[in-house]
């Protein structure tokens, strides 16, 4: 206890914190960079034309991407009619629901299929849906990004509800509410919160894929008029704009690049603002 | 043991079906009911029988009989881990939540066996009431919404039932005029004592035939604790009341009759005057005395 230790033990203590915090710095510091590059190359193709023209011909200057920011908002409409309600309801099941043995398989396959990477999910919808439809399609393109959000939503859903203390539900059959009614107007609604967290964190993901759509949604220079026709979306734009040999394109690819970046930091700050709520969702 | 029981004549009427007799929630008649089932029977509110109840490999209740009488407060006292909890949860049939559970025995409801396979536990639970240690307000909704919920989630839709409910509940529930004037706001904007109120408010708007109380007070404070105890002499008259209490001077203080339990058994069950002062076994002296539990 003599005054030498108390002064190692400071300097201890100061240099861990220091360490801490840079590693927290460090966290951030890519977001920053990405911004600040993203803002400095794209934002000088963000313009009026950007969201409201189609691409232009090869060669011809200007033009936008209109189509492929209406086609990201319709391929996470698909993916949402398809993930939403499956991966809610199998996080319902996981939580409410099934033995625990059952239970421990399914997590598994939900955990591995979070793991698994996103052009094969690609590969599984061509071989699924894209093959025996003949064509590319806005469906397989919704369907694989559906399919990419079902594992994701069922965990966290699963997740949240388990958050809901059990008090809640003894009460509600105490009431002689029937099981199926406690879950849904009881369990979830506490967690609703929290279940829409989870929803906009699995879109915010698959906003952003590019890989699993080359061979399922393809793309598209015009606007879709068919859902069972390939479709447009930014991310894929992106792609086939930033390896042209255009300099106009490139410039654009940038532009598209930071429309996206802001599109799921909106949906990112949404859920700060959703869990930032009076009824709160994680109350234990 | 029978001392407060002063019936008169009165002929149960044959057993009819089953399903008939457990009716859904009733809507058609005025709460408090007066309940005509309850109302001068000679049938005890709950006849349990040679009651065992399992968790898997272990035994939580051995062979437990005993009579609750109707519009008393029957007191189960015990230590920690005796099965008082287990013993009031299988009268509601809560106790079927936890995965192994499985009972023996017959527990019947003025005279319905309520394990019978014609009986559906959601039926068994609006007839059973009950109100939990830890107060349970559901939070995303208010004060009015919690009171009606079990109405409400049972298909009772019209408005002038519900808010006439919500006003009887919570008047019986000694808290209408605490909060008559925010109705709308959410129920966990409450203190402690009154959202155990608001819970036995709930629990008594579906109108049950007897209430189950699981250490309702033991986690309020003093003056919370002699707003429940009063509101539980004052539901007595209408309502039959099984309390678990590990509050000894609180089971004297309010109840009819105590039953011992120790390590699963049935000790003794007799009026309380009779438990607290002159017991007639030795283990049931040794606890209410204190010299153990």
């Amino acid at each position: 206890m003599n005054a030498t230790n108390h002064r190692w033990r400071n300097w201890k203590n100061a240099s861990m914190q220091a360490l801490a915090c840079g590693c927290a710095l460090l966290v951030i510091a890519p977001l920053g960079l990405v911004f600040y590059h993203l803002i400095k190359s794209g934002v000088g193709a963000v313009n009026w034309d950007f969201f409201t023209k189609l691409p232009k011909p090869v060669g011809e200057l200007g033009g936008g991407m209109a189509n492929a920011i209406v086609g990201t908002f319709v391929l996470l409409g698909n993916a949402s009619l398809i993930g939403v309600p499956v991966g809610v309801l199998g996080g319902v099941y996981l939580s409410e629901y099934g033995s625990s043995k059952l239970n421990w398989w399914i997590r598994l396959g939900a955990d591995v299929l979070n793991g698994v990477p996103s052009i094969i999910w690609g590969m599984v919808v061509y071989a699924l849906v894209v093959l025996p439809m003949e064509g590319f399609s806005a469906w397989a393109g919704g369907i694989v990004l559906g399919l990419i959000m079902i594992p994701l939503i069922m965990r966290t859903t699963e997740e949240v509800l388990q958050l809901v203390p059990n008090g809640y539900r003894e009460a509600a059959l105490a009431l002689g509410i029937a099981q199926w009614r406690t879950i849904v107007q009881i369990v979830v609604r506490t967690a609703l919160k929290g279940i829409a967290t989870g929803v906009l964190l699995a879109l915010a993901r698959v906003a952003g894929e590019t890989a699993p759509l080359l061979f399922t949604a393809f793309g598209n220079r015009f606007w879709n008029h068919s859902l069972s026709d390939p479709i447009a979306v930014l991310p894929l734009q992106i792609f086939s704009y930033a390896i042209s040999p255009y300099e106009d394109w490139h410039r654009q690819a940038w532009a598209g690049a930071l429309v996206l970046l802001v599109l799921i930091t909106v949906i990112n700050f949404s859920v700060r603002v959703l869990t930032r709520d009076r009824f709160p969702s994680n109350k234990s | 043991m029978n001392t407060a029981m002063t019936t008169g004549e009165e002929t149960n009427s044959p057993p009819a079906r089953m399903e008939q007799q457990f009716a859904p929630v009733r809507t058609d008649v005025p709460a408090p009911r007066v309940g005509e089932a309850t109302a001068k029977s000679a049938v005890p509110a709950l006849a349990i029988r040679r009651l065992c109840v399992y968790f898997g490999a272990h035994q939580v209740l051995k062979e437990v009989s005993l009579d609750i009488q109707t519009r008393a407060v029957t007191a189960i006292i015990g230590p920690s881990g005796c099965g008082k909890s287990t013993f009031l949860r299988s009268i509601n049939r809560m106790h079927e939540l936890i995965p192994e559970a499985r009972m023996e025995g017959e527990i019947r409801l003025f005279d319905q066996d309520i394990y019978s396979r014609l009986v559906e536990p959601v039926i068994v639970r609006r007839r059973v009431g009950m109100v939990f240690q830890k107060s349970n307000p559901f939070p995303t909704m208010s004060i009015a919404d919690n009171v009606t919920v079990g109405l409400r989630l049972n298909g009772v839709r019209a408005r002038s039932v519900l808010a006439e409910r919500t006003e009887q509940s919570l008047r019986m529930a000694a808290l209408w005029d605490e909060v008559k004037d925010r109705l709308q706001d959410p129920a966990i904007s409450l203190s402690g004592g009154q959202q155990q109120r608001l819970c036995i408010a709930r629990a008594l708007a579906v109108q049950p035939d007897v209430l189950l109380m699981d250490e309702p007070a033991s986690a309020l404070d003093p003056l919370a604790t002699s707003k429940i105890e009063d509101l539980i002499l004052e539901l007595k008259r209408n309502y039959t009341i099984v309390i678990v209490t590990h509050n000894m001077q609180q089971a004297a203080r309010i109840s009819d009759f105590t039953a011992f339990f120790y390590l699963g058994q049935l000790i003794e069950f007799d009026t309380t005057r009779k438990i607290f002062t002159n017991p007639t076994q030795k283990q049931t002296e040794d606890y209410v005395t204190g010299r153990f539990g």
